[in-house]
Parts: structure tokens; sequence; C-alpha cells
């Protein structure tokens, strides 16, 4: 028979991220993205503050209130560490750009510090801010 | 006689634009932006810590002068039309409905122009102080 039907060839599809063991690189540049989206409606925060600031005391009070307040300051936290993240990964992709930094070492070593650095420098700004507003209230 | 060794034509060869029509555009306003963002994001985190505590007065008077609203302005700028070209990559990543990509492409447009805009409309009232 000349006209039989045959089956869709089973070809193989292309692995994904669940084919993978987690790798730091790979962590981190899912990190970069979830950053990056957070970031994202994270500067509608910008947006309140600027607008308080230019709206006057009662505006502005609201604001302060929102941000001294558990869960404004645990989202803001949040929101530093994301940007100081994005920053760095950001940077690391820039030294990409020009081909450098993708031997084995250099990758891993690149990760660690991006994901050390963002901590590092978070907690050193949030002291920074704590000892400017006169020590932790 | 040559066969042709290009399907596409030497127009398209010499635009080099690409099945998207725009081009390494996207890439470049990426990266060109990403760079700006840099100094600038330091620039306002030193900013944002010089305000810390000062009531709306102060913060009014350091956020409305010359410099410290041009700094704003430009991270503002900067920062928003990053947004807007990393969101759309996201969703043309995730979204395959073609609707309902096109519908959230808008909505991304619309949300970082609307933000931009509001935190930019905060700057310039306190500079011109209106």
């Amino acid at each position: 028979m000349m006209a039989d039907t045959r089956a869709p060839a089973e070809r193989p599809l292309s692995p994904h991220l669940q084919i993978y063991r987690p790798m730091l690189t790979m962590m981190m540049s899912i990190v970069h993205r979830i950053t990056g989206f957070g970031l994202y409606f994270g500067t509608l925060i910008l947006a309140w503050w600027l607008i308080a600031a230019a709206s006057g005391p009662n505006a502005y009070a609201k604001f302060e209130w929102f941000a001294g307040s558990l869960i404004g300051r645990l989202i803001l936290f949040g929101y530093t560490w994301a940007l100081i993240h994005h920053m760095l990964g950001g940077i690391r992709h820039l030294i990409w750009d020009t081909g450098r930094g993708f031997g084995p070492s250099e990758r891993e070593w690149l990760a660690a510090a991006n994901l050390i650095g963002s901590i590092a420098i978070t907690l050193v700004l949030w002291l920074v801010g704590l000892l400017a507003m006169g020590g932790p209230r | 006689m040559n066969a042709p060794k290009h399907m596409r034509t030497p127009l398209a060869r010499v635009l080099g634009r690409g099945a998207a029509k725009s081009g390494t555009g996207h890439f470049w306003h990426q990266r060109l932006t990403a760079v700006a963002n840099i100094p600038l994001t330091i620039a306002v985190v030193i900013i944002l810590i010089t305000l810390l505590g000062r009531n709306q007065a102060a913060a009014a008077q350091i956020l409305g002068s010359p410099t410290v609203a041009i700094i704003m302005l430009l991270f503002i700028g900067s920062i928003t039309a990053h947004m807007k070209i990393g969101m759309q990559v996201i969703i043309e990543d995730y979204v395959h409905d073609e609707s309902a990509k096109l519908t959230l492409l808008m909505a991304n447009t619309f949300f970082t122009v609307a933000v931009g805009l509001a935190a930019a409309f905060g700057i310039l009232k306190l500079s011109f102080g209106v």
C-alpha cells in the first residue's frame, strides 16, 4: 500500500529548565529577570513618593507612614536588594558584551560576586540609611 | 548563470533589519539605558539617603533644586525606557496567544509612560513651585 498514514515522527524536543541540575549561573540569570520584573512595579513606589512630596505635608505623611511600617520596610528592603542585584547583574551582562567573562571559573566567580555583592551592598545601604535617620526606630 | 545566494532581497540585506523589522535597535537601547542607569542609580541612591528622615518641606526643597531635579528626571526617563524594553522581552517570551500578547505589549507601553510621566511631573512641580 502506498497510501499508508505515518505517525508523526518522534522528534526530540529542545531541553528546558527542568532538565538541568540547578547551577548558580542559571539561578542568577533567572533572578535577574525576576528582579527586573519586581523593579518594574516597584517604580510605582518611586512615583508615589515624588507625587507625595510635590503634593504637600499631608500626602507626604501618608507615604512616610507606609515607608515606616513593617510591610513598607520589607518592600523597600526587597526593592533595594532587587535594584542592586539587577544593577550588578547588568554590569555582568555588559562585561559579557565585550566578549570577556565566559570562562568556566570566571562565570562562576561573577555569579557568586553578583549574589554576595548585592546582599553586602544592600545591608551597607540600609545601615547607612538607618544611621542617617538617627538609628533604628 | 549564478544561482542567487540569498533568499532575501538586496534591499533587505542592506538595511539589515531582520525578521523583527527593527534590526539591533532593541538590543542597543537595552544596553544604552543599562549603561545610563548605573551612574544615575548611584546618584539617586545618594540623594535618597540624604533625604531620609527629612520632612516634606526639606525634601521638596532638595528634590526641586536644579541639579537634583535634572538627575531625577534623567533617572526616570532612563529607567522607564529600560522597563519598557525589558518587560517587552518577558511578554514575548511567555505570552504566545497573539491577542493577549498585543494587549500586554500595549499595557506595557501605557504603564511605563504613565509611571514615568507621573514621577517626572512630581519633580517638575517641585522645581517650578506651582
